[in-house]
């Protein structure tokens, strides 16, 4: 077993540290948060980990973003990508909140689904994806009823 | 309780519950029963909205509204309606609602009959969604199943043909899972039930096994719901021509079978089942496409609220 190399990343006095991403998929994440676009605070630091280790299991991704709150909305979109990820709430440079990613019962305008034929593809209409399981994720389409599996997952983008 | 279907849209079979459906099919056997429906719906207006072509379940629909004494508007065909001036169909709703007490709906794409009825207060009623639902035709092959066997409970029912596309067998199936039916799915390799059914129906511990050929169940099963292989699903010609013949039943298969045997099929027939099954006493396909008349009445009436 090789031993565990040691990493530094700047600590921050007020934003958020998303913990426990599955490996390879802090990208997607950052997407989800818009971070890597021009309205951004100029002075906010982003910190970006990827392929570390982790004690729990094996691999992860971290990303930590400065100034920054999560909205519901994006908080249930990281749910589909890193369903397992801890997101710390950084206050004045302490932890004030730490809580796990949960999967809601339902998902509103936040899954394209893979179905071509889905009416929420060809008309104007907001998506809905009911929760079946939480672990893998699987969700339904409340149009088609199409059952998606997590890695089938596609996130909408912006309209 | 006994369930409310008072202004409910009726757009999946997944959206039923057992007491839903034995309500249906017992409104339904009262509904063919009945001497003195003529005028029930008196008055009332169902919208028939076509958005692909269907000869059973539209004229089976608007046979039913006229039977009951309604009247019916509607179009069979959507290049003779706004769709195809770029309406949407969230707007083609709202204007409809306004015409109609209930809006019968077939439509191509998966999902569009179940968005119509979020855009409406009126009852909105699936009559089949691209590869998706067709509850109608569910109930009314529950309601057959009942009639012709006494029961819906403890039956041995053998699906055959297309098993992997057929939306038809896929909500059956479901359904008949909620009344403790065994199942068996004979198909080809190429078009067995989909694992996401299986999965479906080994967590309600339904009892059910795949088979390969027609002989292999025919002898022990109660309904022989037969089901046509379209040519278009294989990608080699080979590959059809391999195993069409299995899955067509003729007359001298049915030498051995139980009495009570009845052999249904959604119609249209191509050639699943040769002619020389109709004068068997095991033919039921034509039965069972009548039987769509007492059943969507039924619900034609359980959703506009009239009483029988």
């Amino acid at each position: 077993m090789t031993p565990q190399r040691p990493y530094k990343v700047y600590a921050i006095a007020d934003g958020v540290v998303i913990d426990h991403i599955p490996a390879m998929r802090a990208l997607q994440v950052l997407e989800i948060l818009g971070v890597h676009h021009e309205d951004q605070p100029v002075d906010a630091i982003v910190t970006l980990g990827m392929n570390m280790e982790s004690s729990k299991r094996g691999r992860k991704d971290i990303v930590k973003i400065e100034h920054k709150e999560l909205s519901k909305a994006e908080l249930n979109k990281i749910a589909l990508i890193a369903p397992e990820a801890t997101v710390n709430i950084i206050r004045e440079s302490i932890v004030a909140e730490k809580f796990k990613i949960a999967i809601p019962a339902v998902f509103d305008g936040v899954v394209q689904c893979p179905n071509q034929n889905c009416v929420t593809n060809h008309e104007p209409a907001k998506t809905r994806f009911l929760t079946l399981a939480t672990k893998p994720v699987m969700v339904k389409c409340h149009h088609c009823e199409r059952v998606v599996w997590q890695d089938e997952i596609r996130l909408l983008g912006p309209r | 309780m006994t369930p409310t279907f008072k202004g409910r849209s009726i757009l999946s079979i997944n959206d039923f519950s057992t007491e839903d459906i034995i309500e249906v099919l017992e409104a339904a056997k009262r509904m063919e029963a009945s001497k003195d429906k003529g005028s029930l719906l008196h008055g009332k207006i169902m919208a028939s909205l076509f958005f692909e072509p269907s000869t059973r379940t539209r004229l089976s629909f608007e046979a039913a509204m006229h039977g009951l004494g309604g009247s019916v508007v509607g179009f069979a065909d959507s290049g003779v309606s706004s769709v195809k001036k770029g309406e949407t169909l969230a707007d083609t709703t709202k204007m409809v609602e306004r015409y109609a007490d209930v809006i019968v709906v077939r439509h191509p794409l998966d999902g569009a009959v179940r968005l119509m009825a979020e855009c409406t207060q009126k009852p909105v009623i699936n009559g089949g969604d691209g590869a998706n639902q067709h509850p109608t035709q569910t109930l009314l092959d529950l309601y057959t199943i009942k009639k012709c066997q006494g029961r819906i409970t403890d039956l041995h029912i053998a699906m055959v043909g297309d098993l992997k596309y057929g939306r038809t067998v896929h909500s059956l199936a479901m359904a008949l899972a909620k009344f403790k039916c065994r199942l068996s799915f004979v198909s080809p390799s190429q078009l067995r039930m989909p694992s996401q059914y299986l999965d479906a129906l080994r967590s309600q511990g339904t009892s059910f096994e795949e088979f390969g050929k027609i002989e292999d169940v025919i002898g022990d099963a109660d309904i022989l719901y037969m089901t046509r292989i379209q040519r278009e699903r294989f990608p080699d010609v080979d590959e059809y021509n391999k195993v069409k013949d299995a899955y067509i039943l003729h007359k001298g298969m049915l030498e051995n079978v139980r009495s009570n045997l009845r052999i249904l099929h959604p119609l249209p027939r191509v050639n699943e089942i040769n002619t020389d099954v109709d004068g068997t006493p095991y033919a039921h396909y034509f039965e069972q496409a009548a039987n769509g008349i007492p059943v969507r009445q039924a619900l034609l009436a359980l959703v506009l609220g009239a009483k029988l």
